[in-house]
Formats: C-alpha cells, structure tokens, sequence
C-alpha cells in the first residue's frame, strides 16, 4: 500500500495518491494534500471547491460531474484549473478526500 | 527476477513465426534498451499462461493544466513486474492527415525512448500517436519536451478527442472539402474542450472527404462529418469505352451493384439517373478514370456513431444533408455549440450524444437544437409510418 508523508503524518493511499480511508478526512488532511498538488496556499476560493465536492459526496457517495461542479461553485472550469492545476477530478477531489472518481468529475 | 534475465515466452514465441511482422518481436526488441518491456512481455505471457489479464482498470493520473491526455495503467502484479508498475500511456495529438517527415517522427521516439518504454503505436483507434508505457514521474518531463517539440497531447476522458481526418486533398482527388484544413482548425479552436473534459461523456469528429470515408466516421465519431456533392457525377464517355474495351462488364460489376440500380448501360452508352443516386462511390471506385463526383461539393454532418462500449454500437444517422464546402466550417461550429449545450443540460453521466438521442428521440433532439426535420433523416423516409404530427399541426 503506497503511503503519502506531509506535515509528519503518514496517509494510506492509492497508487494514484488518493486517500484510502475517506471517513478520516479533515481539513488538515486537505492543506496536507496540497503540497502533493503544488498547491501553496489554500485560499478561501480553494475551500469553496473543497467544500462543495466533500458536502455532494457526503450526500450521495460519488463526486459530482465537472459541470455541476461549475455551476454551483460559480467557477468556470479554467478557474477551477487555475486552482487546482490538474484539475477538479484528479486534483480538487483528492484534497477533498474523495476515493479516486470513475469516469465522474 | 534478476534484471539481465529474461524467461521463457513459450506462447508468445509462437506469435513470432511466419512471415509477417511481430509485436512480440518488437517488445523483445524494445526491452534490449529498457528492461521495463521484458516485465511486460513476461506480464503478457502469464496472461496467455492464464487466460486473464493483469491490468488494473484505469487509473487518474495527467500533466498539470491538463485534465486529459494520459491514461493511468498499473500492473496488478506489481511485485512480480516492478518495471511495469506503472505504465502508464500517453496520447500524443496527431497532425491532420498523419503527415510527418522522418526527422518529426524520429523526435518523438527519440523523448519517448528517454522518457517511457520506447514503445509507441502508430497510430490508436482515436488517430492519436500513442506513447505505451512509462512512470507517474516521467509524465511531466515527457509532456514538456513535446510541447518544446511543437507536439501537444490529445484528448481522453469525458472530452473532445482528438478530431482527426482523412488524407483529403493533398493526397486524394475525390476529396469534397479540405478535410485537413477542417481537422486543423477544429482542433485549434477546441483546445479546452479537448484539455479539460466537461462533457457527460467522450465526443469524437472525423472528417472524411467522400463517401468512402477512410476514417470511419459514419460508424465510429459522434459528428460525421463526410464529403459529397450536390450535382451530377461527372462522367467522361470515351474512358467508360476503355473500361469496356479492356474487359470490364459493366452491367455486372458496376450498373447492378448499385444499391439504387440508377445505373443503366446498353453496351455503348452509360446513363445515370442522378436523382436516385445515393453517393455511395461504388462506381467511381470500379472506374476512377471515367466517373468523378460533381462539382458542386461539401459534407453531410451525420450524428450518433459509437463503438459498443457501455451500450451498444451505432452508426451515425444524417443531421445535415448538405453543406456546401465554403460554409462548412460555420456551419460545424454553430451545430456543435448547440450540440454540445442540449447534451450539456440533457445528457447523463456516460452517455454518448447518439444514445442520447435514441432516449429522447430525435423529434425532441431536433426541437431541442433548432434543426427543423427532413427526409434525409430518416433511412427509408417513404416506408416508414410512424409519423406523428403535433396537435396544433393537424389541425
């Protein structure tokens, strides 16, 4: 099982680097994962995105299509990409602690 | 497994006799350089050994700024092939038409033999250069180095794929439209359609020149978008007699092989009636020096083709009849903004535009993008009873 190391705390992952065990997601797991994303700083624009994917997955167990993202988020999807460099599926659903999205986001 | 040894491929050796050439031979060839195609040769022998395969399905791995264009792969038996752990593959777009000088194909092997396994195909279904196998690690130098090379990555995922086209003109003198031309620009000017997937599903173009469709548009891109012509096939009656003269039976082979017999030849004069044409090519084909199609030229953009995956396979049904090849362009742009917004608001996740069109019918589908019906529509418009008409249009 392929491990991710930030801030002293050792995470289980997927080979893709997505967290293995959603339930123990928090926001400090979510800054911790930034760093595996380049991402520097989280800002309030960060959180909105990472707080609507976990809510919707919290709500119906599977992250949400790219394009509801957008719309309820209110960003367009090159904002998102400007966020989040690769992306809402492989990068804002892994700081949101999402299991790896199949064909969703 | 020591690094210098390979094991036995009993089975796949077999795949290396006769005279025809071998991937077998060529992933031996490849792991003199990079021990990581030996793990796959021996992967794909204990698959043989076992009838199944060891991939693990999909994977959710890209370059950053990219929401497309590489396809995660794992071994799931990464102990016994650590060198194909991962391996993963990476889809390169290709130029309109697949023209390329020996020195552009020689760049790319040479980033790919520094970067990944040295494996490529050329070229995958979508028509994108294919670059097979390499480390999570690598993706970013690999990607880097392609764009320095002028070279982009091609589309995957829930996006635009790659449009590709035909040879059109520049190697082919029935082209209708400059289908390269059309692929160039559409790929330009859908680069975040392409890069950062946001459609329910993947949507693929293809351009073909003539009916012919040398990249099977009709039955695999959800837009078709395949030249014809509007007027009369041109027909030049001494080269017909030189079929004739040399042997050819006409009758036979050309006039009663039409699928609409609108073909008649007396033993001296072939007429066509070219009203009941249906552009099939078939007698161009059998006699390209006597019938070309006519002058008045552009595409028919046809809807709804896909392979079996999920559900199961369509053909593409006509949307546009005729556009002339001088609109075609504004043409397609105006079609798929409305395309793209219907399956936008109506599509569910994974569905394709076609099957979308099959649940909601192509009556709403029409309403839904403003496309007014017509009989083209309709394979055998004049056999086909269920017409229904609206309320307010009866009376």
């Amino acid at each position: 099982m392929p491990t991710f190391e930030a801030n002293g705390t050792v995470y289980e992952v997927d080979e893709d680097g997505f967290l293995e065990n959603p339930e123990i997601w928090n926001e400090a797991v979510a800054k911790d994962f930034a760093q595996s994303e380049d991402i520097t700083d989280l800002t309030p624009d960060h959180w909105k995105v990472i707080n609507y994917l976990r809510n919707y997955y919290l709500g119906f167990g599977i992250a949400p299509m790219v394009r509801k993202v957008c719309k309820e988020t209110g960003f367009k999807l090159n904002e998102i990409y400007g966020l989040f460099p690769s992306g809402p599926a492989k990068g804002a659903c892994k700081l949101a602690g999402l299991p790896k999205p199949t064909g969703c986001v | 497994m020591p690094d210098d040894e390979r094991r036995p491929t009993k089975l796949l050796d077999q795949l290396e006799e006769g005279p025809w050439p071998s991937f077998v031979t060529e992933i031996k060839k490849a792991g003199e350089k990079n021990p990581a195609c030996n793990d796959l040769l021996q992967q794909l022998e204990s698959s043989y050994e076992e009838k199944r395969g060891h991939w693990k399905h999909g994977g959710m791995v890209g370059v950053r700024g990219y929401g497309g264009g590489v396809i995660g792969r794992y071994s799931a038996m990464p102990e016994q092939f650590p060198r194909i752990a991962h391996f993963h593959t990476i889809r390169v777009n290709h130029p309109s038409g697949w023209f390329y000088t020996s020195d552009a194909l020689r760049t790319l092997a040479d980033i790919w033999e520094r970067h990944g396994s040295g494996l490529t195909n050329f070229h995958g279904s979508t028509g994108d250069i294919i670059f097979l196998g390499t480390n999570t690690t690598e993706l970013e130098p690999t990607f880097n180095e392609l764009t320095q090379a002028g070279f982009d990555l091609g589309g995957s995922g829930s996006a635009l794929r790659t449009p590709s086209s035909c040879v059109g003109q520049a190697r082919c003198e029935w082209a209708c439209y400059d289908t390269m031309k059309l692929c160039n620009d559409l790929t330009h000017q859908y680069q975040d359609e392409m890069h950062r997937p946001a459609f329910p599903y993947k949507f693929k173009i293809k351009c073909s020149g003539c009916p012919n469709d040398c990249v099977a548009a009709s039955a695999r891109a959800d837009l078709s978008i395949i030249g014809t012509w509007k007027d009369a096939i041109r027909q030049d009656d001494a080269a017909v007699a030189e079929y004739a003269a040399a042997g050819l039976d006409i009758r036979r082979d050309v006039c009663d092989r039409c699928p609409t017999r609108c073909m008649d030849w007396d033993n001296g004069k072939l007429t066509i009636e070219n009203r009941e044409c249906v552009r099939c090519m078939h007698c161009i084909n059998v006699m390209p020096k006597a019938l070309r199609p006519g002058k008045e030229r552009g595409a028919v953009l046809l809807i709804g083709a896909k392979a079996p995956i999920v559900k199961g396979a369509l053909l593409s049904s006509v949307l546009v009849p005729f556009v002339a090849a001088e609109e075609l362009e504004g043409t397609v742009n105006e079609l798929l903004k409305r395309l793209w917004d219907f399956w936008d608001e109506h599509g569910e996740n994974r569905e394709r535009i076609g099957e979308l069109i099959q649940r909601v019918g192509l009556a709403n589908f029409l309403d839904g993008i403003g496309l007014d019906p017509t009989p083209e529509m309709v394979a055998a418009p004049r056999d086909n009873p269920f017409i229904f008409f609206r309320e307010e249009e009866a009376n």
